[in-house]
C-alpha cells in the first residue's frame, strides 16, 4: 500500500514538472532509503530462516518424532488414501455452493423483513426474530444432530432421507442466522442521511431500501459475508457425523481401518487449500472497502 | 399578493425535553426567496425538516399551495414530490453516478422515461456549469461540484419549493461562491426557496425576505435591506455584529 502510494505521488510528480531533476540531496536520500531498504530484506530473510531451522531441529529431535513421522506422515499411507479422500472433498464442495446460495438468499430476506417497517409483516417479523434468536444459540454440531437424525425420525411425507441432504439443511439453518445478521448490520450501516436524502426526492420507504441503502449495505458487508462463507466451507466436515462419504468421514474410515492418522492430514490439506485463497482475497476486499472508506470520509 | 405558496402558523417542534421551535408564523409568495438566519442551534434547520416532514411537528400548520403537509392522512411522500431539498453536506448517493443520482427520483418516483430524464439531468448539469461530470461518482468531485450535483438533485423534478439548509456551510471558502451563483440564477429564474445561511453578504442582496431565528421563534422578520442593515431588536443587532466582525 505504502508503495502504490509513493507510486502515484511519483506519477503525479513526474506529470506535474516535467524534466525536473532531482537535487543531489535527494538522490542522497534516496540512495539512503535503498540501502537501508536492502538490510531490512536481508535481515528479514536470515531472521526467518534461522527461526524454520531451529523449529525444524526441534521437532526433529524430540523424542516422540519418529512415531509422529510414521503416524501422520506416512507417504505411502498419503498415496493410498488420497483419491478417496479427494473424490469425498468433492461432496464437501457441493454441499458448501449448494448451501451458500440457499444461505445469501433466506439471509438477505429475513434482514429485509426484520428492517421494514410494514404492519402487515409484523408476524413475519417477529418470526424472523424468533429464528435468529435461536438458530444463533444452538451449536452447529448439534444442529447436524437434530436435523439429520431428528427430520427422518418425523416420518413426515417428502421429508429428504440423504444424509448429505440434511446436513444442508442443518448448515443453511444455522449459517442463514449469522447471514441474516450480517445483512441487518449492513442495512443499519447506512448513514441516515441517506435515507433522509432518499426520502427528501419523495421516494416511498421500498424504494429508498431498493435503490439508496440496499446497494451500499451489500457493499458494505461482502467482506464479513466471505470471512463466514469460509467458516461454512469448513463446517462441511460436522457433516461427517451423519455418515455421507466427505473428505472428513473417507478420511476416518481410513485413518481407522489402517491405525495411521496420514488421511486425517490428507483431508485438512483439502481445506486449506480452498480456504487460504478465500481468506486472501477476502483481506484484499477488506483493505479495498477500508481505503474507499477512508477516501470517502476525508471528503 | 395572493395566498403564500408555504404558509407556516404555529408551528412548534421539541426534540425530548428541548422546545426547539415555540411558535413560528411564517409565508414564503411564489418565485420568492426568504433567508432564515440566527445562531447555531436556533432552530432553522429543523424549521426546513418540518416543511419537508422529515421531522414530525408537534404542533401548528404547514400549508403548501393550499394543501395542508401536516395532515397525519396526507401520504407524506406525495406531499414531498414538491419540495425540493439541499443539504449542507450534500448527501449524495455515493454508489451512483451524478447522472443517476439526478434521474433517480424522476424515473422511479415521476414516471419520467429514462430517455427523457437524462437529456434534462444533463440540461441541467450542463448549466450548472457540471456537463462533463455526469457519468463520474459523487467521491471524484470538490465540495463545490458536489453541491452543484446536489442542487440539480433537487430540481430535477421540478419542485415547487426548494429548500437549502445551509448549503454552502461545509464548503472552503473559495467554494462557497460557485454555490450561491447557482442560487442567484435561480432566483433569477423564479424559483421558490427558503434557505438557512449564515452568508449575510448573498442574504443581503439575493434575499426578499430574511428572518432572524432565536429560541425557537422569529425575533425580527422585514426585506433584508431593513433586517441586516437597520435591526430593530436588540438580539438581531447583538447577532450581526457578531457574525459580521469576524
Amino acid at each position: 500500500m505504502a508503495d502504490e502510494t509513493t507510486a502515484a505521488l511519483k506519477q503525479q510528480a513526474t506529470e506535474g514538472d516535467q524534466g525536473h531533476q532531482p537535487s543531489a540531496r535527494q538522490l542522497e536520500r534516496e540512495r539512503f532509503r535503498r540501502s537501508r531498504k536492502r538490510r531490512d530484506t536481508w535481515i528479514a530473510a536470515l531472521c526467518t530462516a534461522a527461526f524454520l531451522v531451529v523449529v525444524c531441529v526441534a521437532v526433529v529431535a524430540s523424542p516422540g518424532w519418529v512415531r509422529v513421522h510414521t503416524l501422520f506422515l506416512n507417504g505411502a499411507e498419503f498415496r493410498k488414501t488420497f483419491p478417496s479422500i479427494l473424490h469425498g472433498f468433492w461432496l464437501n464442495i457441493q454441499m458448501f455452493l449448494i448451501a451458500e446460495v440457499v444461505i445469501l438468499v433466506l439471509g438477505l430476506l429475513i434482514a429485509l423483513v426484520r428492517v421494514t417497517r410494514a404492519p402487515g409483516l409484523q408476524p413475519l417479523r417477529l418470526a424472523a426474530t424468533v429464528y435468529v434468536d435461536v438458530f444463533r444459540g444452538v451449536p452447529t454440531l448439534l444442529l447436524v444432530f437434530l436435523i439429520g437424525y431428528g427430520l427422518p425420525a418425523l416420518q413426515l411425507q417428502g421429508t429428504p432421507s440423504q444424509p448429505w441432504v440434511l446436513g444442508v439443511i442443518a448448515l443453511t439453518l444455522s449459517y442463514t442466522a449469522y447471514v441474516a445478521e450480517v445483512f441487518r448490520a449492513g442495512l443499519n450501516s447506512v448513514h441516515p442521511a441517506q435515507r433522509n436524502a432518499a426520502r427528501a426526492l419523495g421516494l416511498s420507504e421500498p424504494q429508498t431500501l431498493r435503490h439508496v441503502i440496499l446497494p451500499q449495505a451489500v457493499r458494505n458487508v461482502v467482506p464479513p459475508l466471505l470471512n463466514d462463507f469460509i467458516a461454512l466451507q469448513k463446517d462441511t466436515a460436522m457433516v461427517a457425523v451423519l455418515g455421507p462419504l466427505e473428505a472428513l468421514r473417507e478420511a476416518q474410515i481410513n485413518a481407522d481401518y489402517d491405525f495411521n492418522y496420514t488421511p486425517y492430514l490428507g483431508a485438512a490439506l483439502l481445506f486449506i487449500a480452498v480456504t487460504i485463497p478465500l481468506t486472501r482475497y477476502a483481506d484484499r476486499l477488506q483493505r479495498r472497502t477500508a481505503q474507499r472508506q477512508r477516501a470517502e470520509a476525508a471528503r | 399578493m395572493s395566498e403564500a405558496l408555504l404558509r407556516i402558523r404555529g408551528l412548534r417542534k421539541h426534540y425530548g425535553d428541548r422546545l426547539v421551535l415555540r411558535s413560528i408564523d411564517l409565508d414564503v409568495a411564489e418565485h420568492q426567496v426568504v433567508c432564515l438566519i440566527g445562531g447555531s442551534g436556533s432552530g432553522k434547520s429543523t424549521l426546513l425538516r418540518c416543511v419537508d416532514l422529515l421531522d414530525q411537528v408537534d404542533d401548528g400548520t404547514v400549508h403548501l399551495g393550499g394543501v395542508e403537509l401536516t395532515d397525519p392522512r396526507l401520504d407524506a411522500n406525495t406531499a414531498r414530490r414538491r419540495i425540493g431539498v439541499v443539504f449542507q453536506a450534500y448527501n449524495l448517493f455515493p454508489h451512483l453516478s451524478v447522472l443517476d443520482n439526478i434521474t433517480l427520483a424522476p424515473t422511479r418516483v415521476h414516471g419520467v422515461p429514462r430517455k427523457q430524464a437524462e437529456d434534462s439531468a444533463r440540461e441541467l448539469l450542463a448549466r450548472l456549469g457540471l456537463a462533463d461530470k455526469a457519468q463520474d461518482y459523487p467521491d471524484r468531485l470538490s465540495g463545490g461540484q458536489q453541491q452543484r450535483a446536489a442542487i440539480a438533485r433537487a430540481l430535477a423534478t421540478e419542485p415547487e419549493l426548494l429548500l437549502f439548509d445551509e448549503i454552502t456551510s461545509a464548503l472552503d471558502p473559495e467554494l462557497v461562491g460557485e454555490v450561491l451563483d447557482v442560487v442567484a440564477d435561480l432566483k433569477q429564474r423564479g424559483l421558490t426557496i427558503l434557505m438557512a445561511t449564515h452568508e449575510m453578504g448573498f442574504a443581503r442582496h439575493a434575499a426578499d425576505q430574511v428572518c432572524f431565528l432565536e429560541d425557537g421563534v422569529i425575533r425580527e422578520q422585514g426585506s433584508a435591506e431593513q433586517v441586516l442593515n437597520n435591526p430593530r431588536h436588540a438580539s438581531t443587532q447583538r447577532f450581526l455584529s457578531r457574525v459580521l466582525d469576524r
